[in-house]
């Protein structure tokens, strides 16, 4: 443990509380008339130094402990979300991404599980490549909560130091990870295509898609740790488990706050399915001109084990529920194969679906921005080949 | 009830490009949008400050320029407006970001009750400052909601949309929210509100104003670095077929790729 960032000449201080209103993080508090400092939290922003006006907080800092405070914070993780007990998918994904940085970076993988009545997920988590899983069980983790979950990964983090920290790009992953990384004061990286260590200066260059897929951005984290990102689901491939690898298990008791939002009711989406981490897609737009037509989708998802997904059009046209949509105001997909029937492209949907591995696009315009993108383009009427496809693929699955 | 709306000043998207040459964005002719899903923040504030009585201050953090929005969301109904500006905010991260935001709805009076966000931004598509507003702030978060009610004492419920679903959430205000495009269409400004704005100042508040911490704003507080900005590849060696005169090989070219792919055996 180093000593803190900063440091406070009680014969200077006049007790004005300007610092501990000026502190983000609340870790300046008043003894009696005098500011005293939580220094296992101080984040060493520096913040109550501008703040005194009697110059009565001082940086311990140098380029040498600065450095050793870096070098504090060792071991890659990933959070690995489940919910009632099954871990999700793309947690596994980035146990396999986490595997190669950890090893480049020579140190340890772990995995990170929040819930209640949660140590079955450990053997799978170590399977998939982790060296160490720890395990936060608690009945309050039971339900994600934003509020608890921050909590506890906080917790986590100032207890063990990981240098980098990952997490699937998922409704709970992205919101509260925001939360933990404004309270490590550290950096955070969000939807990340590609994640590797740069090998001059060791530090994760994250990349990323911005302004809607247009430009990509690489990023760092220089001076603040740990280095955060998420990923969005089926962007990384998850590696084969491995039931012979060992690992530890490791269970940690932490103080937490009650909850204070509460779920009370529970809609599972209509279609019980979730068009974000489908691997396979077939997706209609307005090219299929009525609602009967979106059957011949139905059909042709159901023999290739993949979902139905659409473009914003059949959603306002009351064709089928929102859930369904693609698109930069729906759900971004990544499927292993995209197929796109009578989708013309427009920015905000190929937005939504430029991840995916594969795609393939029929539409009658030749000129159509969706042709930029597919790797099969096919100009035509989708209906000539919607049918005649799925009954293709029907007789392949007989033969 | 005081609510804040942060709303943010975008490139509509689909026209940003990476200049080839020089490897840095081109924004110039592109035209600036007050980013979509904000527009149903605020449309969710000026509901409830219709059903049950509320302040609505609309914020933004950016250039001058950007108090366009902001009299925009006042002649839609927004009861004030105040912009964060400063040179000294240029090249923020979320995390210096949420700082300044937070600074502001501090300085709020009378005390913030309910600060609202759309899920994201379109330009950055990160979705992270309103959770770290909702950190600096200290009030809780909750995300991907729409309907949103709150009653006379301040409990509120909303539904959130989740990866498998809807919840139904239940909590007690002050509170962080950022709502999803499922919530009220937004309306327009009318052109009375747009008269009424006329002339009116828009308050900007600095670093001073906000007494905020100088090595905390900006790239100066912001823990990444963007290290580079690229073009992403080009998708090359896509098949063209004209399926309209042989349907029946344009079928059976997908169901090769799709074999190849191991989709079908």
């Amino acid at each position: 443990m180093s000593d803190a960032p900063v440091s406070i000449n009680p014969d200077l201080c006049r007790g004005c509380k300007k610092c501990v209103s000026a502190c983000p993080f609340g870790v300046l508090y008043m003894d009696g008339k005098l500011v005293m400092l939580k220094a296992d939290e101080c984040r060493g922003c520096l913040a109550c130094i501008q703040s005194c006006p009697f110059q009565a907080i001082t940086a311990v800092s140098s380029d040498e402990i600065d450095h050793e405070r870096l070098r504090e914070f060792s071991g890659v993780w990933v959070f690995a979300e489940q919910q009632r007990g099954k871990v999700r998918e793309v947690a596994y994904e980035l146990l396999a991404t986490g595997r190669r940085l950890a090893d480049e970076r020579g140190c340890e993988l772990a995995a990170v599980v929040l819930g209640h009545e949660i140590g079955h997920t450990a053997a799978h988590l170590i399977a998939a490549g982790a060296d160490k899983v720890i395990l936060a069980d608690d009945p309050k983790l039971a339900e994600y909560e934003a509020n608890v979950y921050t909590d506890a990964l906080h917790q986590l983090i100032a207890g063990h130091k990981p240098e980098v920290v990952l997490a699937g790009a998922t409704a709970i992953g992205r919101a509260f990870f925001a939360k933990v990384a404004v309270r490590c004061y550290a950096g955070l990286t969000a939807d990340c295509t590609a994640l590797s260590i740069d090998s001059e200066t060791t530090l994760l260059h994250q990349t990323r898609p911005a302004f809607g897929g247009n430009i990509m951005a690489t990023i760092m984290t220089p001076n603040h740790r740990p280095q955060m990102a998420t990923v969005r689901p089926h962007v990384f491939k998850m590696n084969p488990p491995d039931p012979g690898r060992v690992g530890e298990t490791l269970l940690e008791a932490l103080d937490l706050a009650p909850a204070v939002t509460r779920i009370t009711r529970t809609i599972p989406s209509a279609s019980s399915i979730n068009i974000a981490e489908a691997e396979i897609v077939v997706a209609g737009g307005r090219g299929l001109k009525k609602a009967e037509n979106l059957e011949c989708l139905r059909r042709l998802a159901d023999r290739l084990g993949g979902v139905v997904g659409v473009s914003r059009a059949c959603v306002d046209a009351g064709w089928i529920s929102a859930a369904h949509q693609v698109g930069q105001t729906g759900k971004t997909v990544s499927p292993k194969v995209y197929l796109a029937f009578g989708i013309s492209g427009a920015i905000q949907h190929l937005e939504g679906m430029r991840g995916a591995e594969t795609i393939i696009a029929v539409n009658n315009d030749p000129t159509a921005p969706i042709f930029d993108v597919a790797d099969l383009g096919i100009v035509g009427d989708l209906m000539d080949i919607l049918p005649a496809l799925a009954d293709a693929v029907d007789a392949r699955a007989r033969n | 009830m005081h609510i804040a709306v942060c709303v943010k000043q975008v490139p509509d998207t689909a026209n940003v490009r990476i200049d080839p040459e020089t490897n840095t964005l081109m924004r110039e002719g592109v035209e600036s949008i007050i980013n979509p899903y904000d527009e149903y923040a605020l449309e969710q504030a000026l509901r409830l400050r219709d059903s049950c009585g509320a302040r609505v201050t609309a914020l933004t953090m950016g250039p001058p320029q950007a108090a366009v929005i902001l009299r925009e969301a006042m002649a839609r109904g927004a009861d004030g407006a105040v912009l964060l500006s400063d040179r000294a905010f240029a090249g923020a991260d979320t995390w210096a970001t949420s700082y300044v935001i937070a600074q502001a709805i501090k300085k709020l009076k009378p005390k913030v009750d309910l600060v609202l966000f759309g899920k994201q931004a379109i330009d950055g598509d990160t979705a992270q400052v309103g959770p770290g507003v909702s950190e600096f702030l200290k009030y809780p978060l909750l995300t991907y909601a729409r309907d949103l009610q709150v009653a006379a004492d301040g409990r509120y419920t909303a539904e959130t949309l989740m990866d498998d679903g809807v919840e139904v959430i239940e909590g007690e205000l002050p509170a962080v929210i950022t709502v999803v495009k499922e919530s009220a269409a937004p309306r327009f400004a009318p052109l009375a509100g747009w008269m009424a704005t006329r002339g009116g100042e828009i308050p900007s508040w600095g670093v001073k104003q906000l007494k905020a911490v100088p090595d905390l704003c900006g790239l100066q507080g912001s823990p990444t670095r963007v290290v580079k900005i690229f073009a992403p590849p080009v998708k090359s060696g896509g098949t063209r077929m004209d399926g309209r005169v042989q349907p029946a090989a344009a079928v059976e070219a997908i169901v090769t790729l799709l074999s190849r792919k191991g989709v079908v055996s």
